[in-house]
Protein backbone atom coordinates (compact mmCIF):
# COMPACT_ATOMS: atom_id res chain seq x y z
CA UNK A 1 0.00 0.00 0.00
CA UNK A 2 1.33 3.54 -0.84
CA UNK A 3 -1.67 4.96 0.89
CA UNK A 4 -0.42 6.97 4.47
CA UNK A 5 -2.54 4.85 7.24
CA UNK A 6 -1.66 7.44 9.78
CA UNK A 7 -4.26 9.41 7.56
CA UNK A 8 -6.97 7.08 9.61
CA UNK A 9 -8.88 9.40 12.29
CA UNK A 10 -7.58 12.75 10.82
CA UNK A 11 -10.78 15.52 10.78
CA UNK A 12 -10.56 18.81 8.67
CA UNK A 13 -11.59 22.41 10.09
CA UNK A 14 -14.87 22.85 9.76
CA UNK A 15 -16.37 24.84 6.88
CA UNK A 16 -19.81 26.27 6.02
CA UNK A 17 -22.07 25.40 3.11
CA UNK A 18 -24.64 27.49 2.15
CA UNK A 19 -27.55 25.93 0.73
CA UNK A 20 -28.50 28.73 -2.07
CA UNK A 21 -31.41 28.51 -4.63
CA UNK A 22 -29.60 29.44 -7.59
CA UNK A 23 -27.08 26.47 -6.71
CA UNK A 24 -30.01 23.89 -6.11
CA UNK A 25 -31.68 24.86 -9.35
CA UNK A 26 -28.48 25.28 -11.02
CA UNK A 27 -27.32 21.34 -9.71
CA UNK A 28 -30.80 20.26 -10.78
CA UNK A 29 -30.95 21.45 -14.34
CA UNK A 30 -27.28 19.15 -14.10
CA UNK A 31 -28.48 16.06 -12.88
CA UNK A 32 -31.61 16.33 -15.47
CA UNK A 33 -33.89 16.80 -12.58
CA UNK A 34 -37.57 17.79 -13.29
CA UNK A 35 -39.29 17.90 -10.02
CA UNK A 36 -40.89 21.64 -9.46
CA UNK A 37 -39.21 21.60 -5.93
CA UNK A 38 -36.13 22.32 -7.36
CA UNK A 39 -37.20 25.22 -8.85
CA UNK A 40 -39.31 27.12 -6.45
CA UNK A 41 -38.52 30.49 -5.62
CA UNK A 42 -38.95 29.89 -1.74
CA UNK A 43 -37.00 26.90 0.16
CA UNK A 44 -36.39 25.04 -3.21
CA UNK A 45 -35.32 21.33 -1.68
CA UNK A 46 -31.94 19.48 -3.03
CA UNK A 47 -31.30 16.88 -5.27
CA UNK A 48 -30.32 13.84 -3.79
CA UNK A 49 -26.69 14.05 -4.18
CA UNK A 50 -26.81 17.83 -4.00
CA UNK A 51 -24.21 18.02 -0.56
CA UNK A 52 -21.25 16.81 -3.13
CA UNK A 53 -21.61 20.68 -3.38
CA UNK A 54 -19.20 21.00 -0.79
CA UNK A 55 -16.10 20.31 -3.40
CA UNK A 56 -16.54 24.36 -3.33
CA UNK A 57 -17.38 24.82 -0.19
CA UNK A 58 -14.16 23.66 1.56
CA UNK A 59 -11.94 25.46 -0.90
CA UNK A 60 -12.48 28.33 0.29
CA UNK A 61 -11.00 27.29 4.36
CA UNK A 62 -7.34 25.91 4.52
CA UNK A 63 -7.34 22.36 5.78
CA UNK A 64 -10.84 21.69 5.37
CA UNK A 65 -10.67 18.81 3.26
CA UNK A 66 -8.65 15.44 5.19
CA UNK A 67 -8.30 13.31 2.01
CA UNK A 68 -4.86 14.59 0.78
CA UNK A 69 -3.21 13.42 3.43
CA UNK A 70 -4.32 10.19 2.48
CA UNK A 71 -1.73 10.67 -0.31
CA UNK A 72 -3.46 8.46 -3.03
CA UNK A 73 -2.08 8.56 -6.07
CA UNK A 74 -4.07 10.32 -8.78
CA UNK A 75 -2.97 8.26 -11.44
CA UNK A 76 -4.37 4.79 -9.85
CA UNK A 77 -7.10 6.34 -7.58
CA UNK A 78 -10.75 6.45 -8.16
CA UNK A 79 -14.01 6.71 -6.82
CA UNK A 80 -16.09 3.88 -5.74
CA UNK A 81 -18.89 4.53 -3.88
CA UNK A 82 -20.99 7.27 -2.58
CA UNK A 83 -23.52 7.80 -0.17
CA UNK A 84 -25.33 10.34 1.34
CA UNK A 85 -28.11 9.85 3.91
CA UNK A 86 -30.46 12.42 5.03
CA UNK A 87 -31.61 12.17 9.61
CA UNK A 88 -34.18 14.14 8.13
CA UNK A 89 -36.14 15.77 5.41
CA UNK A 90 -33.44 16.89 3.32
CA UNK A 91 -31.74 20.14 3.28
CA UNK A 92 -33.66 23.24 1.66
CA UNK A 93 -32.57 26.78 -0.06
CA UNK A 94 -31.90 29.12 3.23
CA UNK A 95 -30.17 26.41 5.55
CA UNK A 96 -26.37 27.07 6.86
CA UNK A 97 -24.85 24.19 7.79
CA UNK A 98 -21.88 23.66 9.01
CA UNK A 99 -19.26 20.62 7.44
CA UNK A 100 -16.74 18.41 8.82
CA UNK A 101 -14.70 15.98 6.72
CA UNK A 102 -12.90 13.04 8.65
CA UNK A 103 -10.69 10.12 6.71
CA UNK A 104 -12.57 6.69 8.96
CA UNK A 105 -11.00 3.91 7.16
CA UNK A 106 -8.07 2.63 4.91
CA UNK A 107 -8.43 -1.45 4.07
CA UNK A 108 -7.05 -3.87 1.06
CA UNK A 109 -9.12 -6.32 -0.99
CA UNK A 110 -7.59 -8.58 -3.61
CA UNK A 111 -9.42 -7.28 -6.88
CA UNK A 112 -11.18 -9.80 -9.02
CA UNK A 113 -8.25 -9.82 -11.73
CA UNK A 114 -5.54 -9.80 -9.58
CA UNK A 115 -3.55 -6.92 -7.46
CA UNK A 116 -4.81 -5.63 -4.16
CA UNK A 117 -7.31 -3.04 -4.25
CA UNK A 118 -6.68 -0.19 -1.78
CA UNK A 119 -10.05 1.64 -0.13
CA UNK A 120 -10.52 4.36 1.68
CA UNK A 121 -13.42 6.16 3.00
CA UNK A 122 -14.27 9.63 4.62
CA UNK A 123 -17.21 10.71 6.42
CA UNK A 124 -18.40 14.32 5.76
CA UNK A 125 -21.07 15.35 8.70
CA UNK A 126 -23.26 18.24 8.65
CA UNK A 127 -24.49 19.93 10.91
CA UNK A 128 -27.21 22.73 11.67
CA UNK A 129 -27.14 25.92 14.00
CA UNK A 130 -28.04 23.78 16.91
CA UNK A 131 -25.55 21.46 15.94
CA UNK A 132 -28.39 18.99 15.30
CA UNK A 133 -26.73 16.03 12.88
CA UNK A 134 -29.12 16.93 9.54
CA UNK A 135 -26.70 14.91 6.95
CA UNK A 136 -23.98 12.53 6.85
CA UNK A 137 -21.97 11.64 3.76
CA UNK A 138 -19.92 8.57 3.24
CA UNK A 139 -17.32 8.60 0.36
CA UNK A 140 -15.43 5.34 -0.89
CA UNK A 141 -12.17 5.76 -2.88
CA UNK A 142 -9.80 3.24 -4.36
CA UNK A 143 -6.43 2.79 -5.56
CA UNK A 144 -5.34 0.82 -7.71
CA UNK A 145 -2.24 -1.26 -7.87
CA UNK A 146 -1.81 -0.49 -12.16
CA UNK A 147 -3.84 2.21 -13.69
CA UNK A 148 -7.08 1.83 -14.67
CA UNK A 149 -7.93 0.97 -18.10
CA UNK A 150 -10.97 1.42 -20.22
CA UNK A 151 -13.81 -0.04 -18.39
CA UNK A 152 -13.67 0.15 -15.11
CA UNK A 153 -11.84 -3.01 -15.22
CA UNK A 154 -11.23 -2.45 -11.97
CA UNK A 155 -14.56 -1.85 -10.51
CA UNK A 156 -13.84 1.72 -9.60
CA UNK A 157 -15.60 4.20 -12.18
CA UNK A 158 -14.29 8.23 -11.87
CA UNK B 1 -47.98 12.17 -9.48
CA UNK B 2 -46.06 10.54 -6.31
CA UNK B 3 -47.33 7.41 -6.12
CA UNK B 4 -49.03 6.36 -2.59
CA UNK B 5 -48.62 3.82 0.13
CA UNK B 6 -51.41 1.77 -0.68
CA UNK B 7 -50.58 2.22 -4.52
CA UNK B 8 -46.94 0.92 -4.02
CA UNK B 9 -46.03 -2.59 -3.85
CA UNK B 10 -42.20 -4.78 -3.57
CA UNK B 11 -40.93 -5.05 -7.51
CA UNK B 12 -42.53 -2.37 -8.79
CA UNK B 13 -40.71 1.40 -10.09
CA UNK B 14 -40.89 4.01 -12.85
CA UNK B 15 -41.04 3.69 -16.40
CA UNK B 16 -37.60 3.00 -17.56
CA UNK B 17 -35.78 6.26 -18.48
CA UNK B 18 -33.18 6.63 -21.57
CA UNK B 19 -30.57 9.61 -20.93
CA UNK B 20 -28.24 10.52 -23.49
CA UNK B 21 -26.40 10.53 -25.76
CA UNK B 22 -23.99 11.92 -22.94
CA UNK B 23 -21.82 15.07 -24.26
CA UNK B 24 -18.87 17.23 -23.28
CA UNK B 25 -21.55 19.72 -22.27
CA UNK B 26 -23.26 17.43 -20.13
CA UNK B 27 -19.99 17.07 -17.72
CA UNK B 28 -19.25 20.53 -18.07
CA UNK B 29 -22.75 22.23 -16.76
CA UNK B 30 -22.50 19.18 -14.10
CA UNK B 31 -18.89 20.29 -13.02
CA UNK B 32 -19.78 23.60 -12.55
CA UNK B 33 -22.46 23.40 -10.58
CA UNK B 34 -20.83 20.61 -8.19
CA UNK B 35 -17.42 22.48 -7.84
CA UNK B 36 -15.32 19.25 -9.02
CA UNK B 37 -13.57 20.75 -12.38
CA UNK B 38 -11.18 17.53 -12.67
CA UNK B 39 -9.78 18.47 -16.53
CA UNK B 40 -10.14 14.58 -17.68
CA UNK B 41 -13.78 15.21 -17.80
CA UNK B 42 -13.57 18.17 -20.32
CA UNK B 43 -9.90 19.00 -21.68
CA UNK B 44 -9.71 16.75 -24.96
CA UNK B 45 -5.79 17.58 -24.69
CA UNK B 46 -5.63 16.20 -20.82
CA UNK B 47 -7.74 13.71 -21.29
CA UNK B 48 -5.93 11.99 -23.81
CA UNK B 49 -2.17 12.52 -22.30
CA UNK B 50 -4.04 10.47 -19.91
CA UNK B 51 -4.28 7.75 -21.98
CA UNK B 52 -8.32 7.89 -22.58
CA UNK B 53 -9.58 7.94 -26.22
CA UNK B 54 -11.84 11.13 -24.61
CA UNK B 55 -12.79 13.32 -21.48
CA UNK B 56 -14.72 10.59 -19.26
CA UNK B 57 -18.08 11.51 -18.11
CA UNK B 58 -18.02 12.34 -14.18
CA UNK B 59 -19.15 9.32 -12.38
CA UNK B 60 -21.24 11.46 -10.29
CA UNK B 61 -22.88 12.90 -13.03
CA UNK B 62 -24.48 9.73 -13.81
CA UNK B 63 -24.97 8.62 -10.33
CA UNK B 64 -26.27 12.39 -9.45
CA UNK B 65 -28.99 11.44 -12.37
CA UNK B 66 -30.09 8.54 -11.35
CA UNK B 67 -30.23 9.56 -7.90
CA UNK B 68 -32.25 12.24 -9.03
CA UNK B 69 -34.39 10.29 -11.82
CA UNK B 70 -35.99 8.04 -8.46
CA UNK B 71 -36.59 11.66 -6.33
CA UNK B 72 -38.41 12.31 -9.32
CA UNK B 73 -40.63 9.65 -8.64
CA UNK B 74 -41.08 9.44 -5.10
CA UNK B 75 -40.39 13.12 -4.20
CA UNK B 76 -37.22 15.07 -3.25
CA UNK B 77 -38.65 16.18 -0.15
CA UNK B 78 -38.95 12.30 0.50
CA UNK B 79 -35.18 10.76 0.14
CA UNK B 80 -33.76 9.64 3.19
CA UNK B 81 -30.73 7.70 2.09
CA UNK B 82 -28.85 7.32 -1.41
CA UNK B 83 -25.39 4.81 -2.28
CA UNK B 84 -24.12 4.73 -5.72
CA UNK B 85 -21.06 2.20 -7.02
CA UNK B 86 -19.65 2.71 -10.05
CA UNK B 87 -19.12 -0.62 -12.60
CA UNK B 88 -18.12 0.99 -15.87
CA UNK B 89 -16.80 4.64 -16.82
CA UNK B 90 -18.88 6.42 -19.52
CA UNK B 91 -18.01 8.22 -22.28
CA UNK B 92 -19.40 10.85 -24.93
CA UNK B 93 -22.19 9.48 -27.18
CA UNK B 94 -23.39 7.06 -24.29
CA UNK B 95 -27.00 6.45 -24.09
CA UNK B 96 -27.84 5.10 -20.77
CA UNK B 97 -31.08 3.19 -19.27
CA UNK B 98 -32.28 3.81 -16.02
CA UNK B 99 -34.11 1.27 -13.52
CA UNK B 100 -35.43 0.79 -10.76
CA UNK B 101 -37.36 -1.22 -8.49
CA UNK B 102 -39.47 -1.41 -4.79
CA UNK B 103 -37.32 -4.02 -2.93
CA UNK B 104 -38.87 -3.45 0.51
CA UNK B 105 -41.95 -2.25 1.58
CA UNK B 106 -41.85 -1.34 5.69
CA UNK B 107 -42.29 0.79 8.75
CA UNK B 108 -39.34 1.97 10.22
CA UNK B 109 -38.53 1.68 14.08
CA UNK B 110 -39.99 5.05 14.74
CA UNK B 111 -43.11 4.30 12.74
CA UNK B 112 -42.12 5.78 9.09
CA UNK B 113 -43.58 4.36 6.08
CA UNK B 114 -40.53 3.81 3.67
CA UNK B 115 -39.44 1.74 0.60
CA UNK B 116 -35.91 0.56 -0.23
CA UNK B 117 -34.88 0.89 -4.08
CA UNK B 118 -32.55 -0.81 -6.37
CA UNK B 119 -31.58 1.06 -9.45
CA UNK B 120 -29.33 0.77 -12.26
CA UNK B 121 -27.79 2.70 -15.04
CA UNK B 122 -26.67 0.86 -17.99
CA UNK B 123 -24.89 1.39 -20.95
CA UNK B 124 -26.36 0.67 -24.37
CA UNK B 125 -24.46 -1.84 -25.92
CA UNK B 126 -22.15 -1.99 -22.38
CA UNK B 127 -22.30 -3.28 -19.17
CA UNK B 128 -23.56 -1.60 -15.55
CA UNK B 129 -22.12 2.07 -15.62
CA UNK B 130 -23.96 2.56 -12.13
CA UNK B 131 -25.34 0.21 -9.23
CA UNK B 132 -27.39 2.00 -6.63
CA UNK B 133 -29.49 2.18 -3.63
CA UNK B 134 -31.90 4.08 -2.29
CA UNK B 135 -34.56 4.72 1.10
CA UNK B 136 -37.25 6.78 0.73
CA UNK B 137 -40.15 7.96 3.33
CA UNK B 138 -43.69 7.61 1.56
CA UNK B 139 -45.98 10.11 2.89
CA UNK B 140 -49.64 8.39 4.03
Amino acid sequence: MTMDKDAVGASGAPFTLEVERGKIAEFARATHGADPAYFRPERAVVPPTFLTTILFWETLVEGANPWARLKMDQQRGMHAEQEYEFHGPPPRAGDRLTCTSKVTELYEKAGRRGGVLTFAVMVPEFRDATGRLVATAKMTGVETERAPDEGGATGGGK
Amino acid sequence: MTPRWDDLTEGQGPSPRELGPLTRTDFVRYQGASGDMNPIHHDEPFARAAGYPAPLAVGMFQAGALATWAADWLGPENVRKTRVRWKEQCWPGDVLHFSAKVVKKYESDTGERRVDLELSAVRAGGGVAVQAWATFVVPR
